[in-house]
């Protein structure tokens, strides 16, 4: 019989253990034969000017009711072994992780598509806001529209962009 | 009708608070016509709304667009486009 999936959502401001989280998703399990790591992290530059930090604004709530629905999604879309995500907010320093999202699954496509799932809507649909600080002050970083082109891909009835070329 | 409004990012820095309690009129029914009516609130209101368009909005912590109705609705949040992960 299929274990249930382990299902992890953390908005938090203390920083996290990339190997301690994704050691959730495997322990005492052996159905697990791929997992999908992305860690996002604080770049010490931003369109060639040195950063001092980013601050991460969230929707308190909203935050972790948005991700969780899409985790739940994800699941729902491939079978999943398990999911994690979390997603810092406050202030970041330069190298600091902001955010993971990992996927577990049998085989690799699975945990590979939740992955880019979770982060395209996460990137445009979970509500934080990132403020860029320089040596000239604080500004707010703008959306991309790649970035709601990559959620796009992941719009059509379940599965049905499971073999979109980009 | 009483209704919580809380604004992040940009649109909180624009406005100059993070949240208030409104009173509104019964010809607000839509989120659209919430944001006209804020509009004319103030040049608060006026600049954090002068590009509509790209302003995002949520009733009860649930993305929606501007023609949804308000009707029954605890809190509402306008923000700009999102930019985590």
């Amino acid at each position: 019989m299929a274990m249930p999936a382990t299902i992890s959502v953390k908005v938090q401001r203390e920083p996290f253990d990339v190997s301690a989280e994704t050691a959730l998703l495997t322990r005492g399990r052996t159905d697990v034969g791929a997992l999908v790591t992305f860690t996002g992290i604080c770049r010490g530059d931003e369109n060639g000017q040195p950063i001092a930090a980013l601050t991460l604004e969230h929707y308190p709530g909203m935050a972790e009711a948005e991700i969780e629905s899409h985790v739940a999604e994800a699941a729902r879309r491939w079978p999943l072994a398990g999911a994690i995500v979390i997603h810092r907010y406050g202030r970041i320093a330069p190298g600091e992780d902001i955010m993971m999202v990992a996927t577990a699954s049998s085989h690799r496509a699975a945990a590979f598509a939740a992955a880019d799932f979770l982060m395209a809507y996460l990137k445009t649909r979970a509500p934080f806001w990132k403020q860029v600080e320089k040596a000239g002050g604080k500004s707010w970083v703008e959306a991309k529209a790649d970035d709601d082109a990559a959620a796009a891909r992941w719009t059509g009835p379940a599965g049905s962009n499971d073999q979109a070329a980009e | 009708m009483a209704i919580k409004l809380r604004y992040f990012a940009w649109v909180r820095e624009r406005i100059g608070k993070p949240e208030e309690e409104v009173e509104l009129p019964a010809a607000v029914v839509t989120v659209g016509d919430l944001m006209t009516w804020l509009v004319g609130r103030g040049e608060e209101y006026a600049y954090a709304f002068e590009n509509a368009k790209v302003i995002r909005a949520a009733i009860d912590r649930r993305h929606v667009k501007p023609q949804a109705a308000i009707a029954g609705a605890k809190e509402i949040a306008f923000f700009p486009p999102m930019t985590g992960g």
